[in-house]
């Protein structure tokens, strides 16, 4: 690698467009909510200018988000968010560990089987659950069949989290997948020879060691599910509100943008912290890197 | 799949297990179900597409004579297109800095290049409505002839694509050797002819599978594209949002499967060719 100033004429021409263009329509843009978050709507005669503004009022906007209300749908985002992971984790994990005890010649299938779906369209992934689960959708229909149902099972917490396990559950897997590939056998040979049942030889040499993955999935799925707005929009119904239904409502139907710019940040502020959360694991384990 | 499995009983065959064989099918088809379900569907007769009633593609026909499915398609391949070249360029560019140069700051300059993967979706949607709206590039877009209105969805894609591609032509740069383009400077190539037909070359596979991969991402973005899309400015995605809202039709159905087919051939084309030329390396 070339210190820059031996050729800072290349240096200039490579570095310059993608900086530009990131300050322009992501830097200024984020710039713009920032200060949004801390404004007000402009009073006009005594009434609530639609689209005028008072700039830089305070921080009215993230007291109003601590409100009761909205401090308990944050509260909702986390636990739905959390148990989503955890799920993503426990069924995750078993997919991750067969993959790779697999024949070599299974395992570039297995992890395209896993993969793919997370290629196909979110919209439309959801869209292909709002079919199966609805009323009249197939897994009515066969516990039908065993005399059940019909139960409502979408517009619930129960479809947000089905539906948020089903759309990240991939990527939770690659990061595991990740380690325990690189996980050294031997050393589960040498618990089981010394007398560790599978389960402790589990529990106490595979888990620790795939620890670094483990941290990794946990936050990549985390991090979307928290900020998700598809699914708790289209699966949950009103009474399974997350933050992201409540930004896309002040910026459309409720039009309170000052608001809605305050609990993006808010957002943003819990998904630097579960990044800064994720860099402080791998510091500790340091080595195996994700 | 299982006569093909050696009866190995030993203490590390997990792969023979019966319980995870099992447990495989079981998630493979608690995933696929559903998908195989809404293709299947699209070719049944059943208005309702609650029973299988026999095969048509009329759904097919009725969603290519839906105008608005169609130009919101059209809207979502234009964008798509024009999206993954600047991507791709600018994608490029970040690479090979980052792959070159030594520079000051460079760990936060990378952090900062990360940041557009990593915010949450909505919070970029909202921020570039935001911008668009008060820079007046809103307004003046909205008033441009086709396909120019689309030049905000545009630039947002753009922004969330090209960090991604810049990820994958630098782990494809990481393999180049270095002495290639010494060779190439030693017999007195100047640096735009050893970046053209030294280093681009190699590039190549890379540059493909970036831009194959912002191409999905564009074409499937709905959080960003329904913050920044005007009235008269529909992508796919987003109609599909709006139809999804009304109910089950089969009609989406045709259209999803058209959306998937583009999708998942893309992917396992960028797939093939970000395959390492030579052994995996861990």
């Amino acid at each position: 690698m070339e210190n820059w100033k031996q050729n800072p004429r290349v240096f200039w021409t490579l570095g310059i467009p993608p900086s530009l263009w990131l300050l322009a329509f992501f830097i200024i843009p984020l710039g713009f909510l920032f200060v949004m978050s801390f404004s007000d709507k402009a009073m006009v005669d005594g009434q609530v200018s639609i689209t005028g503004y008072d700039y830089l009022t305070g921080i009215t906007n993230y007291i109003r988000a601590f409100d009761s209300l909205y401090l308990g749908i944050m509260w909702k985002s986390v636990w739905i968010s959390a148990l989503a992971t955890a799920l993503c984790l426990l069924t995750a994990y078993p997919i991750a560990f067969g993959i790779c005890f697999a024949q070599d010649k299974w395992k570039p299938l297995l992890l395209l089987l896993v993969v793919l779906p997370f290629w196909i369209n979110l919209l439309i992934r959801t869209y292909a659950l709002i079919a199966v689960f609805r009323t009249q959708g197939y897994v009515n229909k066969i516990l039908g069949v065993v005399g059940l149902g019909p139960y409502e099972m979408l517009y619930n917490n129960f479809a947000v989290i089905f539906g948020l396990v089903y759309v990240y559950m991939p990527f939770m897997v690659l990061p595991l997948y990740a380690t325990i590939e690189r996980l050294d056998k031997s050393y589960l040979e040498a618990s089981l020879d010394l007398g560790g049942s599978q389960f402790q030889t589990f529990l106490r040499v595979t888990v620790p060691l795939t620890m670094p993955g483990i941290i990794s999935g946990i936050i990549l799925v985390f991090i979307p599910c928290l900020g998700s707005f598809l699914t708790p929009d289209l699966l949950g119904g009103a009474n399974a509100l997350m933050i992201g239904n409540v930004i896309e409502r002040q910026f459309k139907a409720a039009n309170d943008w000052p608001f809605g710019s305050a609990l993006s940040f808010l957002l943003m502020y819990a998904t630097f912290g579960a990044l800064a959360l994720r860099y402080l694991f791998t510091l500790r384990s340091k080595g195996v890197d994700v | 799949m299982a006569a093909q499995l050696k009866p190995g009983q030993g203490p590390l065959d997990y792969g023979s297990r019966t319980w995870l064989k099992v447990l495989f099918a079981v998630i493979f088809f608690v995933l696929y179900a559903p998908i195989i379900t809404l293709v299947a569907f699209s070719f049944n007769t059943d208005k309702r597409g609650v029973v299988w009633r026999g095969f048509t593609l009329d759904n097919y026909t009725k969603a290519w004579n839906n105008a608005s499915l169609i130009e919101a398609l059209t809207n979502s391949l234009v964008i798509a297109v024009i999206a993954t070249v600047i991507a791709t360029v600018l994608g490029a560019l970040t690479a090979l800095l980052m792959w070159r140069f030594r520079f000051p700051f460079k760990g936060a300059y990378e952090g900062f290049m990360a940041l557009p993967i990593v915010i949450p979706e909505i919070c970029m949607g909202v921020a570039l409505l935001l911008f668009f709206v008060n820079s007046g590039m809103m307004e003046l877009f909205v008033h441009l002839p086709w396909p120019l209105n689309l030049g905000n969805i545009i630039f947002a894609h753009v922004t969330f694509c090209f960090p991604f591609v810049a990820v994958v032509v630098r782990s494809r740069l990481v393999g180049f050797n270095r002495q290639l383009e010494e060779a190439s400077k030693d017999l007195g190539a100047s640096e735009w002819q050893t970046f053209w037909s030294i280093i681009v070359p190699f590039m190549k596979p890379g540059l493909i599978a970036g831009a194959l991969l912002a191409f999905t991402l564009s074409l499937d973005d709905f959080v960003i594209t329904f913050f920044t899309s005007g009235p008269e400015t529909v992508t796919f995605p987003v109609k599909v949002y709006s139809l999804v809202r009304r109910g089950v039709s089969p009609e989406i159905n045709a259209a999803s499967t058209v959306l998937i087919v583009i999708t998942v051939v893309a992917t396992v084309l960028a797939m093939k060719l970000q395959a390492p030329p030579k052994a995996d390396k861990g």
